[in-house]
């Protein structure tokens, strides 16, 4: 996948003139955010379900080396086999050479972004091998040769007359008179379509939710049922999930799933919670006969005790895209690389580095909203500003932003001076704004006026208005 | 070194891990992992035995799944019957070999036919006993084996599920302790599928509809009723 995160404002630009990207993105702000509320509504313990779920995952990460450790005992004892990757080049190696032990020529998935995190899909057909998206949304979007948009509803930045003639262009020998006007012809036909490739398939790969130490057991939460035929069916499962997937126990996964779905889409359960542990038993009339999980790393230590750390406890829900302004106007393609929204501009900049993902932090208005509804409380804001300040420490901003912020600095240290400027200028301003009191035109923020206009300031400063304030309150109290 | 070793010295760096046996860490792992803390348990479940019925059979059917209600196994073969009936479904089951199934006298509905084992996808309809259920979100428990073949949890269009009211228990919590108590401390089904309503998609206009991958409908027969 080529990274386009360096061009992030050319991206931006493109997508908010793009109509049937803007069309497809009210779906989000409207659907999302009222179901995700209705659900936490209804579950008063949603507020103490997040405290435990924060209080697990920094255990994990506080106790990594040993739950893994844990982990993988079990899953051998069950007659699984773990395997280790650093890099995505070493995840991308262990998959090829298990397909090639069984002689796998297709290859069935269920969604996981750890598998875009590490391009399995080009680098399998690279192989000779195919790759076949099951979830309707993931093979939807591979038909048209894109990335997800989105980490949990992949083809969200989509319309439904554009996956209708990508039916008819994929799907030839159907009948090209059919009646595909209807959102559940659509997916009547890519059921009937991927049936077969479940039995076709050598080999079935899936992501992890959850990896659990106690049992040796990978859970998998979705709502489709295309997770399930693609572990279940294939001779072959494999797991591909990155270190930081670990709870410690089955009652640690249940507290989290309780928080993850109603975040993710505002259901009490998705309608599959899977738990799978090891291959088929003597006593199993069906299942894989091998089992075999890919712990990736893929730059995750790096994060183990730094400012980032907080960020390993994200459980992948899309919550803080669902309620995000900037990911609402632009969509997921513009970040450019696998993760977009709030958790891109955290997670991209440490993958894939600053140096190339310096806008994404940039790219907030820091609302908050993103911290407020993430069901880990992650810090996401204070962690784009951390990357803020390795960018400005590096050097990496323009020229005018760094100028601009030593120009501001120079007068914010010297109070008496910055008083007496504003006192002076803003009146000056404000009569500059014109009879309607706006600005629609700023010399070195011609972006910035460009989709909206600044108000002028009216009357006093803020200083003086405080003032003001404090004389009032005193003489209340006197 | 191997990508394991490296992996794990630099996780052990990033937390100042130490060699020592009764490193504090150590003990606090082990600990947990031999007695799972229990975590926040939500009030909704925690219901006497008939309000834990009433709850479950609402919230399978928030999800979209349909819920009958025997008073004993003798009545399951004319629900199902009915329900194959008003949908004008074949009459061929597919189940597996689960002892409660068996229990379940079929041939009192002339018209049922009953095949046994795993299914490859041809089979309209099939029959499943779940190990438990959960009251709080309407969840079915099932796990693989010869009794119940995981494939007849997915690849059918019609999936019925029976479950016993008594093993309806509040919250996912006491269905795990009841796993570790059937399968021994530490070990699992190969499959253990919770399953709450049929299988959906919301990936075109966000517009949520039933019948994805598996099952387009979800049927629940609640055996034991309420008193029970
Ligand atoms: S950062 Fe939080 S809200 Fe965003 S995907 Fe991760 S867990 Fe969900």
């Amino acid at each position: 996948m080529q990274i386009t995160s360096p061009s992030f404002k050319e991206n931006a630009r493109e997508a908010l003139d793009d109509e049937q990207l803007q069309r497809a993105m009210r779906h989000v702000r409207g659907n999302f955010v009222g179901r995700r509320q209705a659900a936490i509504d209804a579950l008063p313990e949603f507020e103490e379900l997040r405290d435990n779920a924060r209080a697990i995952k920094d255990h994990v990460l506080g106790h990594l080396d040993l739950y893994l450790e844990a982990y993988e005992r079990k899953v051998e004892e069950a007659g699984g086999t773990v395997h280790w990757a650093e890099t995505a080049a070493d995840a991308r190696g262990i998959v090829l050479d298990i397909c090639r032990m069984n002689n796998a020529r297709t290859v069935t998935k269920g969604k996981s972004m750890m598998t875009e995190e590490i391009e399995l899909n080009d680098f399998l057909e690279a192989s000779g091998i195919r790759p076949v998206e099951t979830d309707l949304g993931e093979y939807i979007i591979q038909l048209r040769g894109e990335h997800p948009s989105h980490i949990t509803a992949p083809a969200v930045h989509l319309n439904k007359d554009q996956v209708e003639s990508d039916f008819r262009r994929a799907h030839t020998d159907l009948p090209a008179d059919r009646d595909l006007s209807e959102p559940v012809q659509l997916l009547s036909e890519a059921r009937q379509v991927l049936r077969q490739k479940y039995f076709e398939a050598d080999v079935g790969i899936t992501g992890a939710n959850f990896l659990v130490a106690e049992t040796g057991s990978s859970i998998i939460v979705t709502n489709e049922g295309n997770g399930d035929l693609t572990q279940t069916l294939p001779r072959v499962h494999i797991v591909i999930a990155s270190i930081e997937k670990i709870v410690p126990t089955l009652d640690d996964a249940a507290q989290i799933v309780r928080v993850l779905a109603r975040s993710a889409t505002g259901q009490d359960m998705t309608a599959y919670t899977t738990v799978s542990t090891g291959p088929r038993r003597a006593n199993d009339l069906d299942g894989p006969q091998d089992y075999h999980v890919i712990l990736l790393d893929n730059g995750r230590t790096s994060l183990l005790g730094t400012e980032f750390q907080d960020m390993l406890r994200c459980i992948r829900c899309g919550a803080c895209m669902n309620h995000c302004p900037v990911y609402h106007t632009i969509g997921g393609h513009a970040y450019g690389w696998v993760y977009p929204g709030p958790i891109g501009a955290v997670l991209t900049p440490a993958l894939i580095g600053i140096d190339k993902a310096g806008h994404l932090p940039n790219a907030s208005t820091f609302c908050g909203r993103c911290e407020a509804v993430c069901p880990m409380r992650i810090p996401l804001p204070k962690m784009m500003r951390h990357w803020r300040e390795r960018e400005f420490e590096r050097g990496l901003n323009p020229k005018v932003a760094r100028y601009g912020l030593k120009f501001w600095a120079w007068f914010a240290k010297r109070p008496s001076i910055y008083r007496f400027v504003t006192y002076l200028a803003m009146p000056l301003i404000g009569v500059m704004g014109g009879p309607r009191r706006r600005f629609r035109f700023l010399p070195f923020a011609l972006g910035w006026v460009k989709y909206r206009d600044l108000p002028a300031p009216e009357g006093r400063t803020f200083l003086q208005q405080w003032r003001d304030r404090q004389t009032l309150n005193q003489d209340a109290r006197a | 070194m191997s990508g394991r070793d490296a992996i794990l010295s630099r996780i052990r760096n990033a937390v100042n891990a130490s060699d020592d046996e009764d490193d504090p860490r150590r003990v606090a792992v082990s600990a947990r992992l031999d007695f799972p803390p229990r975590g926040v348990i939500p009030a909704r479940g925690q219901l006497g035995h008939d309000g834990r019925i009433e709850l479950f059979s609402k919230m399978a059917e928030k999800a979209a799944a349909t819920v009958d209600h025997a008073a004993s196994a003798a009545d399951v073969p004319a629900l199902v019957s009915a329900y194959l009936r008003k949908r004008n479904l074949g009459a061929r089951l597919r189940m597996g070999s689960d002892r409660r199934l068996r229990a379940i006298p079929w041939v009192d509905e002339r018209t049922l036919q009953v095949m046994i084992g795993p299914t490859e996808g041809s089979d309209e309809v099939t029959v499943s006993h779940a190990l438990g259920a959960i009251a709080e979100t309407g969840t079915l428990a099932l796990a693989s084996g010869r009794d119940n073949p995981t494939t007849l949890n997915l690849l059918s269009e019609h999936h019925i599920v029976v479950v016993d009211a008594a093993d309806i228990a509040g919250d996912m919590e006491t269905v795990l302790d009841s796993l570790r108590e059937g399968y021994g401390k530490g070990h699992m089904p190969r499959t253990l599928n919770f399953i709450t309503g049929p299988s959906r998609s919301g990936d075109i206009e966000q517009t949520l509809l039933l019948g994805a991958h598996g099952p387009r409908a979800l049927h629940v027969i609640v055996v034991g009723g309420k008193g029970g």
